[in-house]
């Protein structure tokens, strides 16, 4: 057992975790921030994407301890304390970039990091961005089109 | 179109689910209206659907959501003619209940091709509508849930509506021709609003206004507009609870290890998983063990030190026994049926020279993005189940079973899930969780699947292969001959379930004998191979392989023919909404009379059209030919259903379809080594990501007739239109699902 300390979402959190804790079973179970999810525990999916000092991190991938004094970003904190919603979660609200909706924390986490670094991205660097998050379901393009349009970019107007 | 027409008296009377009439839900009889099972406390509930307290407004929606958007569909039909607003009220999948019998499935699950409308077969859907109304079967699934609920949602809306309106009448004395309703209150002449909310109690005492006339489509508001789905905002705040979210008070967690042969085992070392950190208890369950610990990771790495010698199989253990069986089908004992026979197919081939091919299309998981997991509590002679299930009966009847208790004892709920794709139909992880949960009795168990185990106990799709002869004439196709076999996912799943099958089964050949052309020789047979390897309904069931195997068929004989593949097709289709589709489609990608735009040399183009549970849906897929490997490029999408509800969802519905179809196509394949699949998590079955995904242009046309689902027929014309397409960038015929046997993708 060890005592890890880092700030979710701005809040300081603390507690005693075994050495071998995920960071994804620390917010899920530890802090019950069940937004974070798990797709397959192995970085195939990107379903758990987390910000870690601002990067993202599939949190399946790293020990809860080595975040130990870090400033941990998850869906959850994406919204405004008022519950105004993030610029991408709005772009994902109005250009319907979910299904299933299992992906979409991951998406946003990743896309996000993208946004951080690269402010008006191509559509290519955003396909190949997130590359590494799997959808199922798979409303890939409307997600693609989202992430444009969270980076202020003008997006076509639907097929039909 | 001609269509086979004798029909034995007993595939008549027994469709698939049809035996299921002898397992009655409740004692109703083919007449009775089930009684509904909304109980309501200072409020009322009209009808099974809408429940209106002081406090708020809920209304069920008993098709399960498991992103395909049918929580939100079925809202806005009772919104409509209830008069509604998006926010005005919560949703709620409600108990299972037979008050919920789906009278739209049977549709697919009588031996007849969904888009056979003859009276022998119509006859056979009544029949077999009765039997599941008489079972009280509810069923999410077979893209249903928007024919099922179409006008039975509305009706429940019109009739609340009334009703709220015949209580303001008598409450305020003006005539009910004189009120009318918006935004979730009764408007008197005057202007003055009555919320529904307060008239619910009153509404208590007098009986529902039935209501004959539903509002025409010109007059609705919210159907057929672009609205935002009701879990958008909770799904993309991650506040939105699926079933793997689920937490209770003392909750433990579970993880299994069971015999991926699905027999039993031999012997166990639990190698100290017992005093693992974390560890409870270690439990037998069928097939194997499960692990109890305080968190769902320490219960997985305890599972995982277990060392187990397993049964084997009782399938063939190796992946090639189990194509030699396909192969070995294409005999008269195994023939299932001729589904169609138009022409004389034997003289038309002795007069020509014969062309011969055929395809294989392999076992597939469903691998939704959210793991399998169920919640049981076990508490005296009552259970809980918390669970995300296409079958909610099923499931409460299978925890009933395990637990030893009445089946209506168990209280079912139905749970968000990330994706199912028919991955849901199966019980073995609620059977699993209810015999931890029995064996702790008063603790809450939450069995969670690891991605591994997921992969390794789930039950595919079929496994099949075709084979076509055809003659060709003049630049046409003279005949066709074509042979599918391929197992029944259906049989296997109805069996699993509890009920013999008897009939033959339509899925085999769904998709290829509904082929919307008029070839003057041509014939569709269906095999059925024995039981393998246990499968189950996959997004498109037999369409995704029958609607390969022909389309692909009949490129090859229009090459052969030396025709052109989009303008063939157009001369050769008959069904008019087929060739509304194949028009609308040839239009939009530029293929309309020869090819305005000629791709380049490493490009190709290709095109498919399948017509599957009732909807023709056709694409144009383009491909270039890199060093590196084949690039979709992009690919258009015509269909046609009764009446598009959502169009926004629909459009997501039509490309993930579409995505889903190409990706599996490209590289997902479950294989079978020692009677295990080989495949373990998704390096091993990618599909396909965002970097590799096309542009996808979709035209929906509306007929204005039946009304029909969405879910699942933009997938079987994808693997079609894209082989096609390979073969027009490269030369190249790709026969096999998945095709990265053969070539490379980018
Ligand atoms: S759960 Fe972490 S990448 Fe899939
Ligand atoms: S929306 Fe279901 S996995 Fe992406």
């Amino acid at each position: 057992m060890a005592e890890v300390a880092m700030t979710v979402n701005g809040a300081p959190v603390s507690a005693e975790v075994e050495g071998r804790t995920l960071l994804v079973e620390f917010l899920r179970e530890g802090l019950g921030l069940t937004g974070t999810h798990v797709g397959c525990d192995t970085s195939q999916c990107g379903a758990c994407v987390v910000q870690v000092n601002g990067m993202a991190v599939k949190s399946c991938t790293m020990f809860a301890c080595e975040a130990e004094g870090a400033a941990v970003t998850t869906i959850e904190g994406m919204a405004g304390p008022d519950g105004t919603l993030g610029p991408i979660q709005a772009a994902f609200q109005e250009h319907h970039g979910l299904q299933c909706g299992f992906c979409t924390p991951g998406m946003v986490m990743s896309a996000a990091s993208l946004l951080a670094d690269v402010p008006k991205p191509s559509e290519a660097q955003v396909r190949t961005y997130l590359e590494g998050n799997l959808c199922r379901c798979t409303g890939y393009q409307n997600i693609v089109r989202a992430v444009m349009a969270a980076s202020g970019q003008a997006v076509e107007e639907r097929s039909q | 179109m001609g269509r086979a027409k004798t029909i034995t008296r007993r595939s008549l009377l027994i469709g698939s689910f049809a035996v299921a009439g002898g397992v009655a839900f409740g004692g109703y009889k083919l007449a009775q209206t089930p009684e509904n099972p909304l109980a309501v406390k200072d409020g009322v509930a009209i009808t099974p659907w809408v429940k209106i307290t002081k406090d708020g407004i809920t209304l069920i929606t008993p098709h399960v959501d498991f992103g395909q958007g049918a929580y939100h569909m079925q809202a806005l039909l009772i919104a409509e003619e209830l008069d509604l607003e998006l926010g005005q009220f919560t949703v709620d999948p409600g108990l299972p209940s037979a008050a919920y019998w789906n009278t739209a499935v049977a549709d697919e699950n009588v031996p007849f091709q969904i888009d056979d409308d003859g009276w022998i077969a119509e006859g056979a859907r009544l029949g077999l509508q009765g039997i599941f109304k008489l079972a009280g079967l509810q069923v999410t699934g077979g893209s249903s849930s928007v024919p099922d609920s179409f006008e039975k949602l509305r009706r429940a809306g019109a009739t609340a509506r009334e009703t709220f309106k015949a209580v303001a009448s008598e409450r305020t004395g003006v005539p009910v021709a004189k009120l009318h309703t918006r935004s979730g209150s009764v408007i008197l002449p005057d202007g003055t609003g009555l919320p529904y909310t307060d008239l619910a109690a009153d509404a208590a005492d007098i009986e529902p206004v039935q209501v004959d006339d539903l509002r025409a489509p010109s007059d609705w508001t919210l159907l057929g507009k672009n609205t935002e789905r009701l879990d958008i905002l909770p799904k993309s705040t991650g506040t939105l609870s699926y079933g793997i979210d689920v937490q209770l008070p003392g909750m433990l967690h579970a993880s299994l290890r069971v015999n991926p042969r699905r027999t039993g085992v031999r012997r166990i070392k639990l190698r100290g998983a017992k005093e693992m950190r974390g560890v409870e208890r270690v439990v037998h369950v069928t097939g194997g063990v499960a692990v109890v610990a305080r968190n769902t990771w320490y219960a997985i790495e305890a599972a995982r030190a277990i060392e187990f010698v397993f049964e084997p199989a009782t399938y063939p253990a190796e992946q090639r026994e189990h194509w030699a069986e396909v192969k070995a089908s294409f005999t008269r004992d195994r023939r299932d049926r001729t589904w169609r026979h138009d022409g004389d197919v034997e003289t038309a081939l002795k007069k020509g020279d014969v062309i011969e091919q055929g395809c294989q299309a392999g076992y597939v998981a469903h691998a939704p993005l959210e793991p399998l997991s169920a919640v049981v509590l076990v508490q005296g002679d009552r259970a809980e189940v918390w669970a995300g299930h296409q079958l909610p009966q099923f499931a409460q009847r299978a925890v009933a079973k395990i637990a030893g208790i009445p089946t209506d004892h168990v209280t079912f709920h139905n749970q968000y899930s990330g994706g199912s794709f028919g991955h849901r139909f199966d019980l073995g992880f609620i059977e699993r969780a209810a015999e931890v949960a029995r064996q702790m009795p008063g603790t809450p168990i939450k069995l969670t699947y690891s991605r591994e185990e997921d992969f390794a106990q789930d039950n595919p799709r079929q496994i099949g292969a075709s084979r076509a002869r055809g003659v060709v004439r003049d630049g046409r196709i003279e005949a066709l001959d074509l042979k599918i076999a391929t197992t029944s996912s259906t049989q296997s799943l109805v069996r699993r379930l509890g009920f013999p099958f008897v009939t033959p089964d339509p899925q085999i050949v769904h998709g290829a004998s509904s082929m919307p052309y008029a070839i003057p020789h041509l014939r569709v047979t269906g095999y059925k191979v024995p039981e393998l390897a246990p499968s189950t309904y996959w997004r498109s069931v037999g369409a995704v392989s029958a609607g390969f195997f022909a389309e692909v068929a009949i490129d090859e004989l229009i090459h052969a023919a030396g025709a052109d593949p989009m303008q063939e097709r157009l001369r050769m289709i008959e069904d008019p909404a087929s060739r509304r589709v194949l028009e609308a489609l040839a239009e939009m990608s530029d293929w309309a009379d020869g090819g305005a735009a000629h791709p380049a040399p490493n490009q190709g183009r290709g095109v498919a059209i399948v017509n599957s549970f009732g909807v023709p849906t056709a694409q144009v897929i383009e491909v270039t030919h890199t060093q590196a490997g084949i690039r979709i490029d992009r690919v258009f999408v015509a269909c046609e259903v009764g009446t598009i509800i959502d169009p926004v969802n629909f459009e997501n519905n039509v490309q993930g379809g579409v995505i889903w179809g190409l990706g599996h196509a490209m590289n997902c394949e479950i294989t079978f080594s020692d009677g295990a699949a080989m495949q373990q998590n998704y390096y091993d079955a990618e599909g396909m990501r965002m970097h590799q995904a096309p542009e996808i242009i979709v035209r929906g046309l509306e007929s204005g007739g039946k009304v029909r689902g969405i879910g699942e027929p933009p997938t079987p014309p994808a693997a079609p239109a894209l082989s096609n397409a390979i073969f027009a960038a490269t030369g190249q015929r790709v026969r096999e699902l998945p095709m990265y046997h053969h070539v490379d993708f980018i």
